[in-house]
């Protein structure tokens, strides 16, 4: 078990998920002065917002006329889902680290663990492709 | 399994000197002001804080406000417009005022946030649960990955440890997520009562082990290789650790994934129990390592909550926004707190927070 205290692979993935959760952030910022400064026509005007956010997610879906899945990425003219784009980055930081780390794991000849990373990503993959959704209750 | 390296050579617990070149237990004005207190300061002493009255004062606040209930049982869609005559930045700055409580009340309270987050905004704002639980995974995510890199630089976060683990959390958050987001939401509220009464049971009643004792690792673990090393920066030591009961306890991450992605929490309490209860883990490696495993499991879900139109972004972004900043301003209560009075606070309103909720689903308090 003569391991060192942090490996190098360690380091590595807490380097990259670091880069990308603070650049998600100033991101995130950015986008949301932008979307409540209105200098970007929001897809759904702020005011009108109170009506909709006591309602079930499909109900203001189907109300405000969203398409669901990856439907956003057409719509980024609009300062609401512009803030999308800080968003799906932070929920691909992980997947972004384990990508980065997965040829080191082989590399160390630790088969198992790289196993598991590739089935990981595969996961996080479905997740993130939108297959996975609901049309509410 | 306590294998433990003497990390500064000569230094042995019962040592009082201190030793050049050994990293000091605690900061040194801290240090002392502890040794004060114990030979009796002749300094008039700073009250401790929390005072124990404080949940009583915000219950008391939370039953006073109330809030206007959400239009649950409204079917259809909602007519813009008819949220009341509050304009959305005054509910936006409420929320962030929110969040900042939440942020410093998690922070002192040792949970990731998501659960507070999602009983007392979920119970007391107008926003329905579907963008309630977006907002608390995101705000859960942004947390861990906050601390994460941090956790992994100090060793006190195992990366190897965490890979299976994440991968049953996020495979359950996943169907939790589509299982909570099918669910009406006064099924989600009860459910979550109940869920907030068992983590008030195990609060009060789980003994924590600092390092326990795993005799053997078992052959998963083994092939795995889930074994360490990991500095003790307060004690200065290297302490190795081995993990067992590795099947039972991927079983028990399987659920703790689906729980979280129903309820929209990162549900690192849970983590943190059977990485430290049921493999054996020491306390610090398990809290540590759940910070990583909250990143898997909350991106996982996030994204069938994304995918699915839950996210409302002026709940989404005051939160992080607020619970970040409570967070940063915890830590500067948390070097002067009683953490036995901090305990009772977080329990009290964890208690409340899930009577409430199950109230609220059973439509007696609306």
């Amino acid at each position: 078990m003569a391991r060192e205290p942090v490996s190098d692979i360690q380091l590595y993935y807490a380097r990259v998920i670091d880069r990308a959760a603070k650049l998600a952030f100033c991101l995130l910022l950015i986008t949301f002065a932008i979307y409540i400064s209105g200098v970007l026509r929001p897809y759904v005007a702020l005011e009108d917002l109170p009506g909709y956010w006591g309602q079930p997610a499909h109900h203001y879906l189907q109300a405000a006329q969203i398409q669901t899945g990856w439907a956003w990425l057409g719509e980024l003219h609009h300062g609401d889902f512009l803030n999308f784009i800080p968003i799906a980055i932070m929920a691909g930081v992980t997947f972004l680290g384990y990508l980065w780390v997965l040829s080191k794991f082989f590399r160390n000849r630790e088969t198992i663990l790289g196993i598991i990373i590739i089935i990981q990503l595969v996961v996080l993959a479905l997740a993130a492709s939108g297959i996975i959704r609901t049309g509410g209750h | 399994m306590r294998g433990r390296a003497s990390f500064c050579r000569g230094r042995g617990r019962e040592t009082p000197a201190p030793i050049p070149n050994c990293r000091p237990a605690a900061p040194r004005g801290l240090a002392q002001g502890r040794e004060q207190r114990k030979v009796g300061s002749p300094f008039p002493r700073r009250p401790a804080w929390p005072p124990i009255y404080l949940p009583l004062i915000i219950i008391l606040f939370l039953c006073l406000w109330g809030g206007p209930a959400p239009a649950w049982g409204a079917e259809g869609p909602a007519a813009p417009g008819g949220g009341g005559s509050t304009p959305w930045w005054v509910w936006a700055l409420v929320l962030f005022g929110f969040s900042f409580i939440v942020g410093i009340l998690s922070l002192l309270g040792g949970m990731g946030g998501g659960t507070l987050f999602v009983s007392i905004v979920g119970g007391f704002l107008p926003f329905h649960l579907d963008f309630v639980r977006c907002a608390s995974l995101l705000v859960a995510l942004s947390g861990a990955l906050s601390a994460g890199p941090g956790l992994l630089r100090f060793g006190m976060g195992d990366l190897r440890l965490s890979l299976p683990i994440a991968l049953m959390t996020s495979t359950g958050a996943i169907f939790g997520a589509v299982i909570g987001l099918k669910l009406p939401a006064h099924v989600i509220q009860i459910a979550l009562g109940f869920t907030i009464l068992g983590i008030v049971a195990v609060m009060v009643r789980a003994k924590r082990s600092e390092y326990p004792r795993v005799p053997k690792a078992d052959v998963l673990s083994h092939h795995l290789g889930l074994a360490g090393v990991y500095l003790d920066r307060a004690t200065g030591e290297e302490v190795s650790w081995k993990v067992h009961r590795t099947p039972l306890a991927l079983g028990s991450f399987l659920l703790i994934g689906i729980m979280a992605g129903v309820f929209g929490i990162g549900a690192g309490w849970a983590n943190v129990a059977v990485l430290n209860l049921i493999m054996g883990a020491p306390l610090k490696v398990a809290v540590g390592t759940s910070k990583l495993i909250v990143c898997l499991t909350d991106t996982a879900a996030a994204w069938v909550y994304l995918h699915s139109g839950a996210v409302m972004l002026v709940v989404v972004v005051p939160s992080i926004i607020g619970m970040m900043l409570g967070s940063w301003a915890g830590v500067g209560i948390l070097v002067r707190i009683a953490p036995i009075r901090l305990r009772y606070v977080v329990i009290a309103l964890l208690l409340f927070a899930g009577i409430r909720s199950l109230l609220k689903g059973f439509g007696i308090w609306n």
